[in-house]
């Protein structure tokens, strides 16, 4: 299948991206060329096979509820576009 | 005295014996940067009064040898891009693992070296810090996306640098460049402030002039970290005392698959050269299948760009990194930052891993990719009942010119044909180099089982020590010294 100008608009709302009307056409031709490239996988043939997710197949590790970290609120709020009062700021969103 | 022309272990021993201190090599390597990269473009950002005092300080088992990070790796207080203009001037609060090891076994930073834009190429052309240049011949590509690494340690700019390695982004500027390359075993190294990519992918590694150089920095910066859910936990190898182990019986096969019409006259050559080698020093080559190589790539370009846009959605322009100038409400803020701060590439695998993973097309694309990811991994699971380690060439042929594969998506995803499936695996897998063709460099690529990084180092060793295709060196960059 092929993908058209709308499918591309759809994609870059759901990635939070924007395409210009210049951009959509060469970004869905591209998309395209990558996609029949990627469609050779449809005719392998995978009955019975289990999706492999992790290279080695390992297991989620767990650790103790415990804190183990210090608070760095100061550290990691420095590198924010916006703060105040210790808060991330964003454009109202609440009108 | 040329330090630049050393390797890392003659460096450290010349550190031990007093020959020259590590200021003084600090200060050479700095002042080759400042001398040479402004041909290259391979460093981004410039280190050297922390540098400096690191060289005083330094204490541990490589105390005082210098190196470059990729600019992937977090640096506490040093600015860390991952080569885009969303992180154009960020600076970490936090040191990744990696960088902390190497640290406190005493290496100095000397700076980061540029990348394609969070690691999304093969050419390093799609770093918002604009290109490198190979230091063979500066109007072609140093291979990606760690790309400035590469050919940093290739014009002796530095001993050795760190990169990372998701489809072949360490072996592949490697063989390009004509230096030594290792990416161990997935979970080998932490991952703990890489800055991710796919993360089922990620592997952290490092470039030398030497297997022996890979095996020392390799030793010092791999290892469990409970900082890294998916860090192998398991002990370290000594890499350096396997280096010596004679080849004879070692049996290396030689997949079919790698040697078709698609490889390069010369490069093919140059790598049945380095067989022929590997035959000398004891090994057996035996013919072996990979069966499913042809389709390592489409497997790639589905799991690698549904990860990318699963890791990458972090980029808001909230918490950290660009924001665009007067968002008009949340989503404009959202949208505005990321067309803006993301470059073509990094949308364009934003874009197929959104498609990949939406409603409908999950089990066409995605899972139908876990599948035959598996049937690689089992591939090589056969294959490595037979033989000790797989060689074959790193890439089809010698790198190419700036520009000329830019406005095709997918012949430029080939360039990764024979250097995916080791990170579809999760296997650890080096390139060495094995000759020039037409006076560019190319590279042999070893892969071998989990966890036998020692085991490549020491077939990579036993080789350079029968031949001198490492030490060769691009004239320009070593004037009338070799």
């Amino acid at each position: 299948m092929s993908l058209a100008v709308e499918d591309l608009e759809r994609l870059a709302r759901l990635a939070r991206l924007h395409f210009s009307p210049e951009d959509v056409t060469r970004y869905r031709d591209e998309l395209n060329t990558i996609l029949t490239m990627v469609d050779t996988l449809k005719a392998a043939d995978t009955s019975g096979v289990e999706p492999m997710a992790h290279p080695l197949d390992m297991a989620q590790r767990l650790r103790p509820d415990a804190v183990t970290e210090a608070n760095e609120r100061e550290k990691l709020l420095a590198a924010a576009p916006q703060t105040e009062g210790g808060l991330f700021v964003v454009p109202r969103v609440i009108e | 005295m040329n330090l630049h022309e050393l390797e890392l272990h003659e460096l450290k021993a010349g550190l031990a014996a007093g020959d020259f201190s590590a200021t003084e090599l600090t200060e050479h390597f700095l002042a080759r940067i400042v001398q040479f990269d402004p041909q290259l473009n391979s460093v981004v950002t410039s280190n050297a009064d922390q540098a400096r005092q690191q060289a005083t300080a330094a204490r541990g088992p490589l105390a005082g040898l210098p190196l470059l990070h990729k600019d992937i790796f977090c640096t506490e207080g040093l600015r860390t891009t991952c080569g885009s203009k969303m992180l154009g001037d960020w600076v970490p609060p936090y040191n990744a693992t990696v960088v902390e090891k190497l640290n406190a076994a005493g290496m100095v930073t000397l700076g980061k070296t540029n990348m394609d834009e969070f690691a999304m190429g093969s050419s390093n052309e799609t770093s918002f810090f604009g290109n490198v240049h190979n230091p063979w011949n500066l109007d072609f590509v140093p291979g990606g996306s760690s790309g400035g690494s590469a050919a940093a340690v290739a014009a002796g700019l530095a001993p050795v640098a760190t990169g990372t390695d998701t489809g072949g982004s360490i072996r592949q500027p490697a063989a390009l460049c004509g230096i030594t390359g290792i990416k161990p075993t997935y979970g080998r190294c932490s991952r703990y402030g890489m800055i991710a990519f796919a993360s089922s992918l990620d592997q952290a590694g490092v470039f030398a002039r030497s297997a022996k150089d890979c095996a020392l920095v390799l030793e010092a910066m791999s290892g469990f970290d409970p900082k890294d859910s998916t860090s192998a936990d398991q002990p370290v190898d000594h890499y350096l005392v396997e280096l010596d182990k004679p080849l004879a019986g070692l049996r290396v096969g030689k997949p079919r698959e790698f040697f078709t019409a698609g490889l390069e006259a010369g490069t093919g050559a140059r790598v049945e050269e380095a067989l022929a080698e590997l035959e000398k020093l004891g090994a057996t080559i035996v013919d072996i299948s990979l069966p499913r190589m042809d389709l390592c790539v489409p497997v790639y370009y589905v799991i690698a760009p549904a990860e990318a846009s699963s890791n990458l959605s972090r980029y808001d322009g909230v918490r950290f990194g660009y924001r665009c100038e007067n968002p008009q409400g949340l989503e404009d803020l959202h949208t505005r930052s990321r067309s803006e701060g993301f470059g073509r590439e990094v949308q364009r695998r934003i874009s197929i891993g959104t498609y990949v993973l939406s409603h409908g097309y999950f089990d066409a694309y995605y899972l139908q990719a876990q599948k035959v990811r598996r049937l690689v991994s089992d591939d090589f699971a056969r294959a490595f009942a037979d033989v000790d380690v797989i060689a074959g060439p790193t890439t089809q042929a010698p790198a190419f010119k700036l520009g000329e594969k830019s406005a095709d998506p997918v012949a430029m995803y080939l360039n990764d044909i024979y250097t995916i499936a080791a990170n579809l695996a999760g296997l650890p897998g080096l390139s060495i180099p094995a000759g020039l063709v037409d006076g560019m460099p190319v590279g042999l690529q070893l892969v071998g089982p989990a966890f036998t990084e020692g085991r490549l180092l020491n077939v990579a060793h036993q080789f350079q020590q029968a031949t001198d295709h490492h030490r060769q060196k691009p004239a320009a960059f070593f004037g009338g010294s070799r």
